[in-house]
Order: structure tokens, then sequence, then C-alpha cells
């Protein structure tokens, strides 16, 4: 059997999932939902259009799909801790406290951080695969390098927290 | 460019390392960078913060694909009216992806389509045409109405719905399934398409309401009237699909 046209993107399609979501199973649960999604929508695929940005837009959708239903069950609050932050990590493996500090970024921070810095689609790319304006990218973008900085340095940083 | 190098915004820094510059607005950045510390060292650590997220990722890119992921593309799913749409949309991708249908193969419709699905069906594999979106165009629309008019069996109209922003690029004949249907097609004047489906599902079948079906992204309204099933599929929303469905009915009854 021939190869699928969507299997040449699916590492690429696990890395961003990675990113998104630290456990292997959820996020493997991430490209599986994304693949089964993309199959039925894929009447509405515009040919000459760029099969991997389709992907990664679909992949976007069901992210926040998911997150909104999460978030009826537990409301995610965004709040400034003052002081130390006991939950950084002092000391560890650099990639360790990186992959922390990642994943308590705010959602939409981590995204246009992966996807401009990881995945390379450019601003005008990213601000389509997100539905933003280029202007929210580029603000996003600038916020999550200041938080993702001053999270690895062990500052003080807001972040996300599950309450409830 | 004067001698001195002028400041530059954050914002600049963020794009010059993320490559978003042209040649020039980087020669500029570069040259700020050789005289301001500050600026050079916000570029330093963007790049390996980028350099980090990349180190930390990549290696995901060599673990070995769970065959569960590859064969979800393989197994055979539930009978979807959208299969001959994306049957369609495989021939697309395939000219991309440089492979052939004759290696892949999605498994026949065997199940009897309602109208209005093959309806949108028809509207997601034409109205994504560019070259040949419709068989007969609207310059011959006199021609067009008579033709499909003969092969339905039924006098066919083309609606005016030139106030909603459409107008007729012309139509074509489709299979039904019960005989021939016929496609007319709009366009706005930013490409976006609307298309009407007329097809005779048979002898008998008493007017119905206006109903409304959302699918895949795809808007469909449809109704039966004078022994015809009718639909309208665009990308509207369903108030202004239900304006043009009233347009359609009265260019149909008066």
């Amino acid at each position: 059997m021939a190869s699928h046209p969507f299997e040449e993107h699916i590492p690429r399609l696990r890395r961003y999932a990675r990113a998104l979501l630290r456990d292997v199973s959820r996020a493997d649960d991430l490209v599986q939902d994304t693949l089964e999604r993309a199959l039925v929508k894929l009447g509405l695929f515009r040919a000459g259009s760029d099969l991997r940005a389709w992907l990664f837009t679909i992949m976007h959708n069901v992210h926040i799909n998911q997150l909104r239903s999460a978030s009826q069950r537990a409301v995610m609050v965004e709040y400034e801790e003052a002081g130390l932050n006991p939950e950084t990590p002092d000391d560890g493996s650099t990639l360790r406290d990186l992959a922390g500090a990642l994943e308590r970024l705010a959602p939409e921070h981590r995204e246009v951080l992966v996807l401009v810095g990881v995945e390379q689609f450019s601003y005008e790319e990213t601000a389509r695969l997100l539905d933003v304006p280029v202007g929210t990218v580029m603000s996003r973008l600038s916020r999550a390098r200041e938080r993702l900085a001053a999270l690895l340095s062990g500052e003080a940083a807001p972040h996300l927290r599950r309450v409830k | 460019m004067s001698g001195k190098p002028q400041p530059v915004s954050d914002e600049a820094l963020h794009a010059y390392v993320d490559g978003q510059l042209d040649a020039v607005r980087a020669a500029e950045v570069e040259a700020w960078l050789t005289v301001n510390a500050e600026a050079a060292e916000r570029v330093r650590a963007y790049r390996a913060q980028n350099r980090a997220l990349k180190a930390l990722l990549d290696p995901v890119l060599d673990e070995p694909v769970p065959a569960s992921l590859t064969e979800s593309l393989h197994r055979p799913r539930r009978a979807r009216p959208w299969r001959a749409a994306a049957a369609a949309a495989w021939v697309a991708i395939g000219a991309i992806a440089g492979y052939t249908l004759q290696d892949w193969r999605t498994p026949p419709v065997v199940v009897a389509t309602p109208f209005f699905e093959r309806a949108a069906v028809a509207h997601v594999v034409y109205a994504a045409e560019v070259l040949h979106p419709v068989e007969v165009r609207a310059d011959q629309e006199a021609h067009l109405v008579q033709w499909l008019s003969k092969r339905l069996g039924k006098e066919l109209r083309t609606p005016d719905f030139a106030p909603l922003g459409y107008q007729l690029i012309g139509g074509r004949l489709l299979p039904g399934d019960k005989g021939p249907a016929a496609q007319f097609m709009y366009q706005d004047t930013h490409g976006a398409r609307l298309t009407l489906y007329v097809s005779t599902p048979g002898e008998d079948t008493p007017p119905s309401a206006f109903r409304y079906e959302e699918q895949a992204g795809t808007h469909v309204l449809y109704w039966m009237d004078r022994e015809l099933g009718f639909a309208l599929v665009g990308e509207l929303n369903r108030a202004r699909l239900l304006d043009a469905a009233h347009v359609a009915y009265q260019a149909f009854n008066f």
C-alpha cells in the first residue's frame, strides 16, 4: 500500500503535539485526533495550498477545543505570583528545565514560540494558522520569550495553574 | 542609509532572529547590533531559546512513528457523504504529493445518498474548480436553462442573487440519485461561490419547509417544491443562505 499523503507530516505533527502536551501518549492522541479530523475535512482542503500548514491548523483547532472542554472542568486562571516560584526547579538538566518552563507558559504563548521558533512558520503563516492578526503573533512571541527567559532564570513569573 | 546606525524596535529584533526581514531591514538591524550591546544580547538570547527548543523537541522527529497513527489513515471508515468529495481532493493532493489514486483507493460509496448531500458534495467538488467550474457559462444562460430544463423534464430558472452579491457564472448537468440533476453556480466579487442544486427526487414528493444542514464546514439549505429537490450550498451563514433560498423559491414560483 502506498504511503498516505499525510504520512510525511506525522513526525512534525508529533513534535508539535509534544510541545503542546508533554505527555507522550496524550500528544499522540492529539495527533490521532488531528489526522481523523483531517480525513473528515479533506474535501475542504484547497488544492495547491500548503498541506503541512493545513494539518497544523487542524491540530491547533483540535487542541484549543480540548483545552476549552477541559476548562469547563477545571478553570484555567493566570495569576501573578510574588517571590520565588516553588515549582521552579533550582537545578537539574537544562532541557528538563526548559520542558518544565514550556509547560508552564500560557498555551497561546507556547504555540507561537514553537510554531515560529521550531516549526519555522513565517509570522503571516502563523497568524493564518492561529486565526489571529500578525500583530498579535508578534506581541505573543515577544511576551512568550520574555516569560520563558524569566521562568528559566528562576525569577518570579506568572504562570497557569488549574484551580477548583 | 546614513553612516550612523539607527535604533531598531524590539519587534524588529524578534523578526530578525526569526528570519522575517528582507535584506535591507536585516542590514539595518545588524548595523544597530554592532553599536548597541543590549540589543545584541537580546538577539543572542532569542536565538539561544530557539536553539534550545529545537534541541528539546527535535528528537521526536527521529522516534519511530507508532503504527496506530499510520494505520488510522488506511483504516476503512464509516460511509460518509463526503467520501466522493474527499476522493476528488485526493486527486489534487496526489498531484502535489506525486502519487496516484491507483495506489490508494477509497472504497466505493454503496449507500444511497440524500439529494442535499449530493448537492454538498457537488459543491465541494466543483466550487473549488479553477479552470472548469461550469460546463456551460453564463454568457449562454438561455441555452443553459433550456438544456437543463429539458434534461430534468421541468422548467428551471436561474434566480437572480445579485442583490446578495452573487452573479451567475454558469451551470452543469450532474447525475442525481434517480436521474439527472442540475447545478447552477454563482460567484461574488471575492471569488466565493454559491451553488444551487436541483434534482428530481421522485414523483409525489410533497413540498417541504426550508431545512439547514452543516457538515464539514459547508452549509446547505434545502427544500422540496414542485416535485423538485432544491439545495443551496455555500460558505454563507444560515441567515444569508435563507435569504438566497427565498429568492430562489420566488424565482421558481412567480
